[in-house]
């Protein structure tokens, strides 16, 4: 039986699409119930990197507890928990939403479903949540919050005659999903009197108090100088401190089955708290762990260096700082011929990629040279060990393979109809297997395909927008991995193979992406003392040649009337031009020779 | 008493070329007889301060010799007292801007070289290249100052021009190695920011010889001015025997040097410093009774020690070992080592006769060579 506190708890999120309004609305949500006064809100409280809010996208969870009264005259404590809005982050949306009953699902009502609506729809499933439907955006002129409705039954099947119509970013009917919050999402249960059991859901790293476990309560009661313990490792900390967020930490002594906050216990790395885990009571523990804990795997892996080797003690601290708040952000020290000291580091996907490289740049104000992305893959020796690789430099030669694997994901696409063709050639082009198509409606369409991971951790994002005008969404998942042909590709510059430009594809594609590559290369690699030959290889044979002529001419023009300053200012650029290239044997690259792998318009 | 070059700076054009970006201005000719109102009064402000005596005089541009030739008179009667005797003293001027009698008033005033900007000897591509002169106008002034007594005459030449074929390029040489020309100067053209060739340029309207062809006529100009007993003594010029440009050695070998006039580069001491290139922040500061000083660099010993590098490398005679010794008290051939085993595998430099000088190479790549110093 619930308690009375317990009824008038609800533990919700807001799951949308990408820019459909999650964060606008949350705002308005936190501005209504008063948690944080106009002054203190800037806007869009809960995405508070720079970063994220620039690109419009949540990456780090926050939470937040909001104290409304209801129109039935009584107390409500709402708390929303944030989730992070992108497919590289599933497993931290399905642990968020696992702490939840309920999901608030945004819909734009001018763009209607898209691919992460659906996505984030059938993970809120997964997780037994009730769905509560907001149409947001009604003030647009070209809003038809009807139709959306249609679709919003017709495609997920769910009843949205209840639906709130609101404009977050102009505050209409905010009330009404305060109400339906209230109304529609369930109470949490769970027995107070029962062992702990709380759910971790995110951990941020202070560096104060250490390491802080945002948790809900599934049963029993959480306080401090209690002896906690961590199920999945059995590390035990004692308990510091409990509270609520609002968002700031607000101690309150307690924390109660069914309830939302955080713990602190001295715990010196995010590294021992593991997202999804359970949290018990050492002194007198549950019997099993909440279901659905998982090891966050890396799926996407680069070589991370600096541009300057005398940067390399600062890259190191700034991705040592960056792990403090991102346990899924692998690295490890690696050698290259061409790049020198550097890191392998292991990522969630292409936009957490993306985020740390773009956070070490600007947080950490460091320049960095990044190899293509890789994948693992899984190889199978001929004296039957097996291996896993993700720098194309410890791939195994080819008469020691007996075979390999490389990761495949169930990719799904959702686009106006009149770009399937362009998306199935793109598709098709990708190695992609075709599973399924549906129509959503007249105009829109669903396409699944089997794509290999290696495949769209280049530029598919890029090439899927250019071929649908920006109208097509893409999510994916990881399906398992499947045997594969694939083949080494090395690049040698003056006859010498650079290390950082190897990387692993599938043999029948070898042949174009070695001559695209070494075009590319011609382009970007200046003109040297001697004629750097550039030649694209799998294994011995040479399959793609590009020649840089050797430098004619590099004289200044005349001194005039003594003006030596001038001279030597363009000497010096010059020489500072030069300190930027890395010397690779005799040849000197600069850095985006290493990105032009990367960027292969194809 | 300090013997020094000077250079005095006239930044007056009738119009500006295309390609250049000099400080120099078109039209503003009305402005002359106070411009050398104030470099009379900047010079006095040096003589006040310094004991300079000129082994050199260079009058630059611009064109000098576009103002009323009573301003250089009145410039050089300032400088007589203080120019030694036997100083070169070169004057640029532009065919098409000078007279006979211009010429042996000049001469009159001391001016014992004049330099003739003739770039090319084809009409067409003087007029692309905006010139106002054709190739007759030079042979008239060529030939007038001859006339006059201008015994030591260098022209400018350019190569790697819009349009410009080898044979273009031979034929100019030719002619003007033919006439027995003194001194001449063979500059590729160089794509400035800013200037309206570089606009052309941009907009495709103007197509430029390849790296290729702009080494081909180098080595073309070395070859043919050989021929007419023309020496190389610097990446760009070439001379009679003993006819080398005193004034510009001044610069490669990293002397000292006084420049006056609007946006003039000065070398004292170790300290360089360069004037407002503005003709009338230049004009008002020394109305002030102030120096036009715009901005001074100090040199330190190693930045000084790469620029007699660089500079004296550009010179055929290369880098006296011995003399660097003595003038930084710092072993050369110790200190570069590795560069110098680098540069002479790479077959950019080599070192004979206590000399360290670029080798055929080195010149083509000689930005290259010196770097590897910095």
């Amino acid at each position: 039986m619930a308690s009375d506190r317990q009824k008038h708890i609800r533990n919700f999120c807001i799951i949308a699409h990408i820019d459909h309004g999650k964060s606008t609305l949350a705002d308005r949500l936190i501005e209504r119930t008063g948690v944080i006064s106009a002054r203190e809100m800037e806007e869009q409280v809960l995405d508070n990197m720079d970063l994220e809010r620039e690109r419009g996208i949540t990456i780090k969870l926050q939470s937040v507890k909001l104290d409304y009264k209801a129109q039935d005259g009584q107390d409500y404590i709402l708390n929303l928990i944030d989730t992070p809005g992108h497919v590289d982050f599933t497993y931290e949306v399905s642990r968020s939403l696992a702490a939840c009953e309920g999901a608030v699902l945004v819909v734009d009502a001018t763009q209607g479903i898209e691919a992460q609506t659906l996505a984030n729809v059938y993970l809120a499933l997964d997780n037994n949540l009730e769905l509560y439907p907001v149409i947001n955006k009604i003030d647009l002129p070209s809003a038809d919050p009807e139709f959306v409705k249609k679709e919003i039954e017709d495609v997920i099947g769910l009843d949205a005659s209840c639906a709130a119509l609101i404009s977050a970013k102009e505050g209409l009917n905010i009330e009404e999903v305060l109400e339906g919050i209230v109304k529609y999402i369930p109470y949490p249960g769970g027995n107070e009197n029962e062992p702990l059991k709380a759910l971790i859901f995110d951990s941020y790293y202070d560096s104060y108090r250490g390491v802080i476990a945002y948790i809900r309560i599934m049963d029993g009661v959480l306080k401090p100088g209690m002896r906690m313990r961590m199920m999945a490792n059995g590390r035990e900390y004692d308990v510091l401190e409990v509270g609520t967020l609002k968002p700031y930490m607000n101690p309150t002594g307690i924390l109660m089955a069914g309830e939302v906050g955080y713990v602190t216990a001295s715990i010196k790395n995010v590294k021992d708290i593991h997202v999804g885990d359970t949290i018990t009571d050492a002194n007198n523990p549950c019997k099993e762990a909440l279901p659905g804990y998982r090891k966050v795997t890396s799926m996407v892996y680069c070589g991370i260096y600096p541009a300057d080797g005398a940067d390399y003690g600062n890259l190191k601290d700034a991705l040592e700082k960056l792990q403090l708040n991102d346990a899924a952000l692998l690295f490890e020290p690696e050698t290259s011929m061409a790049l020198g000291f550097g890191f392998r580091c292991g990522f969630l996907g292409l936009l957490h990629m993306e985020i740390v490289q773009e956070r070490l740049e600007r947080e950490y104000n460091l320049d960095l040279v990044t190899t293509a992305p890789s994948v693992i893959y899984n190889i199978t020796k001929t004296n039957g060990e097996t291996v896993n690789v993700s720098n194309p430099a410890n791939m195994p030669s080819p008469q020691e393979i007996e075979y390999m694997e490389e990761p495949v994901v169930n990719a799904t696409i959702m686009s106006p109809t009149e770009y399937v063709g362009a998306i199935m050639e793109l598709c098709q082009n990708r190695r992609g297997v075709f599973k399924d198509m549906q129509y959503m409606e007249e105009k829109r369409a669903i396409l699944h395909y089997e794509l290999p991971l290696n495949e769209i951790i280049y530029d598919f994002f890029d090439a899927l927008k250019s071929r649908t005008k920006g109208y097509a969404s893409f999510d994916y998942e990881l399906k398992g991995y499947m045997k594969s042909e694939l083949v080494k590709l090395d690049i040698l510059l003056n006859s010498e193979a650079v290390d950082a430009l190897s990387f692993i594809v599938h043999k029948d594609k070898a042949y174009a992406r070695g001559r695209s590559i070494a075009e590319k290369l011609k382009e970007v690699i200046p003109r040297q003392m001697f004629e750097v030959p550039i030649q694209a290889a799998v294994g011995a044979k040479i399959i793609a040649r590009e020649t840089v002529r050797a430098l004619r001419k590099d004289v200044l023009a005349k001194c005039y009337g003594g003006d030596i300053t001038r001279k030597k200012k363009l000497l010096e650029k010059q020489k500072e031009g030069k300190k930027r290239m890395r010397q690779v044997g005799s040849v000197e690259l600069p850095q985006e020779a290493f990105m032009s792998v990367l960027k292969l318009d194809d | 008493m300090k013997e020094i070059g000077l250079y005095v700076h006239i930044p007056f054009c009738r119009s500006k070329c295309l390609y250049c970006d000099f400080n120099s201005y078109e039209c503003r000719e009305g402005d002359s007889e106070d411009y050398v109102a104030a470099l009379l009064r900047e010079l006095d402000e040096y003589q006040k301060r310094y004991d300079f005596i000129y082994k050199t005089v260079f009058i630059g541009g611009g064109t000098p010799t576009v103002i009323n030739c009573f301003l250089i008179g009145s410039i050089l009667e300032k400088l007589s007292p203080f120019i030694m005797s036997g100083a070169e003293i070169t004057m640029e001027s532009n065919p098409g801007t000078v007279t006979f009698e211009n010429l042996k008033y000049y001469r009159s005033l001391g001016i014992n070289r004049l330099s003739i900007g003739l770039q090319a000897w084809q009409g067409e591509l003087l007029r692309g290249l905006g010139r106002i002169h054709s190739p007759e106008d030079f042979l008239h002034v060529y030939d007038c100052a001859r006339k006059s007594g201008f015994d030591n005459i260098n022209t400018d030449l350019m190569f790697a021009l819009p349009n410009q074929t080898l044979g273009m390029w031979k034929e100019t040489l030719k002619k003007v190695a033919g006439l027995g020309m003194d001194h001449i100067s063979c500059y590729s053209l160089i794509l400035e920011e800013g200037t309206k060739l570089y606009e052309l340029y941009r907009e495709g309207r103007v197509q430029l010889p390849d790296e290729e062809a702009d080494r081909e006529m180098y080595w073309t100009a070395v070859e043919v001015l050989d021929s007419y007993r023309y020496g190389q003594y610097e990446i760009s010029n070439f001379a009679r025997k003993n006819m080398e440009c005193r004034h510009n050695l001044i610069y490669w070998r990293n002397e000292e040097y006084l420049g006056v006039g609007a946006g003039s580069h000065s070398r004292l001491g170790n300290i360089r410093f360069w004037n407002f290139r503005d003709i009338d922040s230049y004009v008002s500061l020394i109305r002030k009774g102030k120096l036009p000083v715009e901005g001074q660099e100090e040199l330190s010993s190693d930045v000084e020690m790469w620029e007699t590098i660089f500079l004296s490398l550009r010179l055929n005679e290369g880098l006296d070992l011995q003399g660097f010794k003595s003038r930084y008290g710092i072993d050369f051939q110790g200190r570069y080592a590795d560069v110098i085993n680098r540069l002479t595998a790479q077959g950019l430099i080599s070192i004979e006769a206590g000399r360290v000088k670029l080798t055929g190479k080195g010149k083509d790549l000689s930005n290259s060579v010196f770097i590897e110093f910095l």
